[in-house]
């Protein structure tokens, strides 16, 4: 009951101030401010315990031990935060938030277009800044994600976006930061409608399919050596590839596949690759760190796929990758993929109970993703320099008892954590109170 | 040739003695053969118990007229020398649907009603269905069967779940369906699987065929009493079929014991088509009391060189491929009465090898013989006249040149009612052997095997290999070999008679015509055969090594199943959800399956002693809302399906049982489908990996059923509007119709007055008169205030309104209703209806005072059902204790069962978790989880599980490999699926994965 009273009473604080502000983004930062005495988790795997942050036009300008770092109070707000946690903003990788708001209402739905080869296709343009799923992710401390196109063999090219604007434009952190492929599978299915066994068999067609695409990257490398007269709009979309201006995101699972698709981006002199998924990566762990790829890690809430596969299987991946000197990020795709994007501080703390360290756990949702994708000049840790985007918690955030927010910033801006859900609550409790 | 000829001619003729006399003729003088046949000197297989060397079997007019070592033979009989040479009464296969066309799918026709009248109400329910109305012998097929040994078939039409009656046909090649019929009318048939040629979507799942069989046994006898003024056939014809021989094709071990149960229900004793993994429960199997007709398609083994592939394979499958060929003789061990059939195998032509790779697998020769012969015909009531070569019987036997379960054995002919076969001419001289010869000063080594089966040559030239080709009839051979020149194509003809030992005698054609003289003479007999048989005892060393039965058999079953311990934590936090509350540094003993003690300093000398400082003990997670450990869930074939039951269906081998107690859960209700307003009847189970379906439900369970509403019930995301209800206005009615009808129902019953009973109305009764409980799927507000008012026009409670997303919204109403909720933590945005739902959800409704629960839906989320309950903390700020009790006690309070599980408290079931850490936190694993004492998850013992699986398998690969290089024919790999079961799932077609 006190934890609720203290929480009814922080939202009373945050409804008396910002009672405006559901899916209305914050304004830009106006007026400097510092928390002070937090617990902070860096995000590159250290901690400050009692510490100052002090952030200014949307940078963190100061961050160290309170016992050292000097704070001049008069000319900002403070923020007494201790014996509460501040994080870099979580960010999702491989996610689709934006996209869909209603898996089962089609209209809500822009997840895919349709053929096989789309590296032109955007996501950016679908992005809803205003759905009410990616709202959701505030209060979590989910501030950050990237928006990925699905379906086909290339499916399109994504975007970074942070949670609170106005408009795609305003979201977008990183434009058009990859393109994403789905590696063709080890395993095929019979046409169940046709009267053919439907269970999984090896794919026949498995060397015809990768010789498609390596074919594609051929054919689009050679329009961009030439004078390109006439234009051909996903060829053109590849450029980034071989000009190492976008990064090239693999879907696989199985070992061989993953191996296959590391092989394919080398002999294609693509440098800035990644795995997403990778169920069996931690298999082939060592050609991943030879040719220095890193893998956004299949959904850690996920069963395992085989019957004879260890329960844990999921849940220790990450750590096998980590100790293997693989730089691993957390993926949310799966069933539910978009709701449950909130949960992504959840997977990471249960890295933790299947061996990696907390301060470990953290990296993978906020400096690894954000060093994949490229923002790590920005985001991803809490460093002098960098973007204030960043939350502060009651407890532990990778915990879900522990994970309460009480602020939130992205690019120093003070953004709400109502939803259209606190909003409900609030309606509901107050209906009950008599 | 000729001789063979002439005595099949001699046998032709003999048989328009069988011509139905009465028939008249027009082709010459009525005449009738009375001669006997007499085959002399043979080992005769009277029965499979009864052996004559050195005897006579005399048949006439088909039949066997007398078999010893002294038999009179008449004047006018034929007499066959088969001196040397084995007779076998031939054998029976009782499961086939022999000149039966396959059954073609049904083009239109209603979805939900039946597309005949004067008939069963259920199209796929058949008995009036009659093989031989559609019946025509087929004698490539026949001819097929002839060569396993197979003189008598049953038939039936494969279609439907009540199929008909089937036939028993003599394959006799020779004679019209006058004589080959032996009886028209033997067996009544039944399978689990619709007919393809109706539309009708009900039932679309295992259990809804079940619930369809009651239903019918139940309407049959209804419909014998009188009680029925119109007419329908198909209930006639079940009822006049009652004393045929009944066989249920089930197809696994599963299906065999749920086919079985229903059959005890209406005290008919199924003959059960089985599925060769009877091994697995043999004990179960043998309750059945079933007798078993068994296939034996056995699988061959995969292709495990590919290690990328192979490592997809589960052990289960590799295992399978070691212990299938083992069921037969661990049936006969456990004195389980089966017949062999050839039903199953994708080629007839493996039935051969598969049975004796049971006989190498220990399968006895006698048993194999039995299962072939004397079983069937004892099961088809005509064991007087089939299945032994005693007088009177028909004269079906095979002649052989040995014992006929020898690899080497060659099946000369099987006659079939005294009408010869020929498989091979026993008169064949075996010429197998290397001969020489000299054609045109060219020297030539001939190499002659299988002559008397498939006759092959090898022939070679100055150490070079010519292409030939041998055949060899009547001792006569004709050979055609390739000149050695290769760059023209030319060719040598012989011809040769084999009449002389040890020489061939003829001429030789040249290519450019000349004729030359030929002569070959034998160097020496081949040795292949030996070297060959060397291989094939290699092979059965290793195959006589049986991979171990684990329970339930596949990676993480037990060896042993394990016991119930006296066992006695020390020093643990313990969570009792009573008022003590949470208890630290305090032991807990546990003894008979029960909660024994809780307190500080506790002892017990028996006990095992397990230190648990800096641990926490919680009750074990119960899960109000699962869709694991059930081989189907939905029902969805109409708007109710009260009749059906997840009981029925219950999956004990499902992997995720296993996780789920590594989540520290154990007890689920397996809640049937969402997929119709009235839906089926639940399964409440305690998570006893290992045990049998039927023991994973609670004694005495307490009787539960769902319901839906919203979207799903409405076929929101069906494309064809067929089926009432399409609205949520809809969905009221279809309830108070139903309630409406079983008020009625029940008067009449209780009234005394004869009633026709009916499954889906009974277990409507059984709401009203508050013996069974509601959970009903809901969402919106709207819906949730419907039920309960339809339940408070009936004068009922809903018991628990399960996934109750916006129960936020009318929480008041529920807790005056006495309502519970079992709700997600913090799901929605699935689909429209759950726009409103809240993660607050939980807390809102405790706060109300509603007994609150939070459910998974979901195999993988069963497995954290702890943190989802932390979830509460977070949303809503509920009290850690209280959290936790939302996946304990509360779910117990739901189900009914918190006189038994739910919480720590002396007498209660023994159902704990050991946790590593605070039970709420995304740090804590569960440890140990134990069920009525029986420690069924323990950590420790999952890691000793993960390295012997990986032993186990390689060694299962090691003999795959061996079994390619030998080059014995393997199958690709499967990779295998767990297909996770939600509230949308359908049995059969593409699985929709949303979740409801």
């Amino acid at each position: 009951m006190k934890i609720l009273n203290k929480i009814n009473s922080i939202l009373f604080l945050l409804c008396a101030t910002l009672s405006f502000a559901q899916q209305t983004p914050a304004p830009e930062q106006t007026k400097d401010f510092a928390i002070v005495g937090a617990t902070a988790h860096i995000g590159n795997g250290e901690v400050i315990e009692n510490s100052i942050i002090v952030v200014s036009n949307g940078k963190i300008t100061t961050i160290g031990p309170e016992a050292t770092t000097p704070l001049t109070r008069q000319a900002m707000d403070i923020i007494e935060a201790r014996g509460k946690h501040v994080y870099p903003g979580f960010i999702v990788s491989n996610g689709t938030l934006g996209l869909v708001e209603v898996d089962a209402v089609k209209a809500s739905n822009d997840l895919s277009e349709m053929g096989t080869f789309n590296p032109h296709v955007r996501s950016i343009i679908a992005y809803n800044a205003e759905s009410k799923v990616v709202e959701s992710m505030r209060p979590n401390g989910v501030l950050l994600g990237q928006v990925v196109p699905r379906g086909g063999r290339i499916t399109g090219t994504s975007s970074i976006v942070q949670y609170d604007a106005w408009n795609w434009e305003d979201a977008s952190i990183k434009t058009d930061d990859g393109i994403h492929i789905n590696w063709p599978n080890s395993f095929s299915r019979g046409r169940w409608w046709l009267g053919e066994d439907p269970s999984l068999k090896p794919n026949k067609d498995y060397g015809k399919q990768v010789k498609e695409l390596s074919d594609y990257f051929e054919e689009a490398k050679a329009y961009n050596n030439g004078n390109k007269t006439k234009k051909h709009l996903p060829y053109e979309a590849m450029a980034g590839l071989f000009d190492n201006s976008k990064h090239l995101y693999i879907n696989a699972d199985d070992a061989k596949g993953i191996t296959d698709a590391v092989n394919f981006a080398k002999n294609q002199g693509i440098t800035k690759m990644t795995i997403v998924g990778g169920y069996q990566a931690s298999e082939v762990s060592d050609v991943l760190k030879q040719n220095n790829v890193s893998v956004m890690l299949k959904r850690v809430h996920s069963l395992p796929e085989l019957e004879d596969d260890d329960y844990d299987y999921t849940f220790k991946q990450a750590k096998q990758l980590a100790d293997a000197g693989v730089l691993v990020s957390l993926e949310t795709s799966g069933q539910m993929e978009r709701m449950n994007s909130r949960n992504l501080p959840f997977y990471a703390g249960t890295t933790v109970a299947h061996g990696l360290t907390k301060e470990q756990a953290l990296q993978l949702i906020t400096l690894n993703p954000a060093k994949i994708m490229g923002i790590d000049d920005s985001y991803g840790s809490l460093e002098v320099g960098k973007s204030a985007t960043l939350f502060i918690s009651e407890g532990d955030a990778l915990d879900m008892r522990t994970n309460q927010l009480t602020h939130a910033f992205i690019d120093g801006r003070h953004i709400s954590l109502e939803t259209h859900q606190t909003e409900l609550w609030k309606r509901y409790s107050e209906k009950y109170k008599n | 040739m000729t001789k063979v000829f002439l005595r099949l001619l001699m046998l032709m003729c003999s048989f328009s003695l069988f011509a139905q006399d009465y028939f008249p003729s027009n082709t010459g003088v009525k005449s009738k053969n009375t001669n006997y046949t007499a085959l002399t000197n043979a080992t005769i297989y009277v029965s499979p118990t009864e052996v004559l060397d050195n005897a006579t079997l005399l048949i006439k007019d088909g039949k066997v007229v007398n078999v010893g070592n002294s038999v009179n033979i008449p004047k006018n009989t034929t007499t066959i020398d088969v001196s040397g040479k084995t007779i076998y009464p031939s054998f029976i296969d009782i499961y086939t649907s022999f000149g039966v066309k396959k059954p073609e799918r049904g083009g239109d026709g209603p979805r939900y009603g039946a597309s005949r009248s004067g008939f069963y109400w259920n199209d796929h329910v058949m008995p009036e269905q009659d093989v031989m109305a559609s019946f025509k012998y087929d004698a490539k097929s026949a001819s097929e069967m002839h060569q396993l040994g197979f003189g008598v078939v049953n038939t039936h039409i494969p279609d439907g779940i009540v199929r008909g009656t089937g036939a028993l046909i003599a394959l006799n090649n020779d004679a019209d369906n006058a004589l080959r019929v032996v009886d028209g009318e033997t067996t009544q048939h039944f399978s689990f699987s619709k007919s393809v040629k109706s539309r009708q979507s009900y039932p679309s799942s295992i259990m809804g065929s079940m619930a369809l069989l009651r239903q019918m046994y139940n309407d049959a006898k209804w419909y014998a009493g009188g009680n029925i003024e119109t007419k329908d056939l198909s209930l006639e014809a079940l009822n006049n079929n009652t004393s045929l021989l009944q066989i249920f094709e089930a197809g696994s071990r599963a299906n065999l014991l749920r086919a079985d149960k229903v059959g005890d229900e209406f005290n008919v004793q199924y003959t059960i088509v089985g599925g060769g993994d009877e091994y697995e429960r043999i004990d179960e199997v043998k309750v059945s009391k079933a007798t078993i007709i068994l296939p034996i398609d056995f699988r061959l083994a995969y292709d495990v060189e590919n290690a990328h592939l192979a490592s997809t394979l589960s052990l289960a499958d590799m295992r399978a491929w070691n212990q299938e060929p083992h069921n037969p003789r661990l049936l006969a061990e456990n004195g389980i009465r089966f017949a062999l059939t050839t039903h199953g195998l994708k080629s007839k032509k493996s039935f051969k090898s598969n049975l004796m790779k049971a006989i190498e697998s220990g399968l006895s020769k006698e048993k194999a013989l039995e299962a072939l012969t004397t079983v069937p015909a004892e099961l088809l009531g005509k064991s007087d006249v089939l299945g032994t070569l005693k007088a009177g019987s028909y004269a079906n036997f095979l002649i052989t040149s040995g014992d006929i379960f020898d690899e080497k054995t060659t099946l000369y002919e099987n006659w079939v009612q005294g009408n010869a076969h020929v498989i091979e001419d026993m008169n064949t001289k075996d010429i197998d052997g290397e001969y020489s010869f000299k054609l045109a000063g060219d020297d030539y080594k001939l190499t002659i095997s299988k002559s008397t089966s498939k006759p092959n040559a090898k022939l070679e030239s100055n150490d070079k290999n010519l292409g030939s080709k041998l055949s060899y009839t009547n001792d006569w051979i004709n050979l055609t070999f390739k000149t050695a020149d290769s760059t023209k194509k030319e060719f040598v003809r012989i011809v040769a008679n084999t009449a002389n030992d040890n020489s061939l005698n003829g001429k030789a054609i040249m290519p450019n015509g000349n004729e030359l003289s030929f002569y070959a003479s034998k160097s020496k007999a081949n040795e292949e055969e030996s070297t060959k048989e060397k291989d094939k005892n290699d092979s059965k060393s290793e195959e006589a090594k049986m991979s171990p039965i684990t329970y339930p058999n596949m990676a993480f079953g037990f060896t042993e199943k394990p016991k119930s311990e006296t066992l006695l934590f020390k020093n643990a936090t313990i969570w009792t959800n009573e008022n003590d509350g949470i208890l630290e540094n305090t032991d807990l003993l546990i003894k008979n399956g029960k909660i024994s003690k809780i307190g500080k300093n506790l002892s017990d000398k028996n006990a095992k002693i397990i230190d648990a400082t800096g641990k926490h003990i919680t009750a074990g997670i119960i899960d109000e809302h699962s869709h694991i450990a059930a081989a189907s869930i939905n029902e969805g074939g109409q708007n109710s399906s009260a009749e059906v039951t997840i009981e029925d269906v219950i999956d004990d081998e499902d992997i995720n049982i296993y996780r789920n107690l590594a989540g520290g859960v154990t007890s689920i209700q397996i809640l049937h489908g969402s997929a119709n307003p009235i839906g089926g009847r639940s399964a409440i189970i305690k998570l006893k990996w290992g045990e049998a379906a039927e023991d994973l439900i609670y004694d005495n369970s307490p009787k539960f059923i769902k319901f839906a509403l919203g979207e799903n019930v409405k076929q929101t995301r069906v494309s064809r509007n067929e089926r009432f209800p399409q609205s949520r206005m809809g969905v009221e009615q279809v309830f108070i119709d139903y309630f409406t009808r079983a008020k009625a129902y029940d008067d009449t019953k209780k009234s005394g007055k004869p009633y026709r009973k009916d499954a889906e109305m009974e277990v409507l009764a059984e709401i009203l008169n508050k013996e069974r409980f509601i959970s009903c799927h809901s969402y919106v507000q709207s819906e949730i205030n419907m039920l309960m008012k339809v339940a408070e026009q009936f004068n009922f409670n809903i018991n628990t309104f399960t996934h109750i997303l916006e129960g936020y919204k009318v929480a008041d109403k529920m807790k005056d209703h006495g309502v519970g909720g079992s709700t997600f933590s913090d799901w929605w945005a699935y689909k429209y209806e759950v726009n409103d739902a809240i993660p607050y959800n939980a807390a809102i409704m405790h706060n109300v005072g509603v007994v609150t629960a939070i459910n998974s839906d979901d195999a993988e989320m069963s497995r954290r059902l702890n943190q989802e309950a932390a979830k509460s903390v977070k949303y809503g700020g509920v009290s850690e204790e209280e959290a936790l009790k939302f996946v304990t006690l509360n779910p117990a309070k739901l189900l009914h069962l918190d006189d038994r599980v739910g919480s720590l408290k002396e007498g209660k079931d023994a159902d704990v978790v050991l946790w590593s850490d605070h039970p709420l936190s995304v740090y804590a694993k569960a440890e140990k989880t134990i069920i009525e004492g029986v420690t069924y998850f323990d950590i420790e013992s999952d890691q000793q599980m993960r390295e012997a699986i990986k032993k186990e398998k390689s060694e299962l690969i090691n003999m795959m490999l061996q079994e390619k290089n030998k080059g014995l024919k393997t199958q690709p790999i499967k990779k295998k699926e767990k297909e996770l079961l939600h509230c949308d799932s359908m049995d059969s077609g593409h699985l929709a994965h949303q979740h409801d």
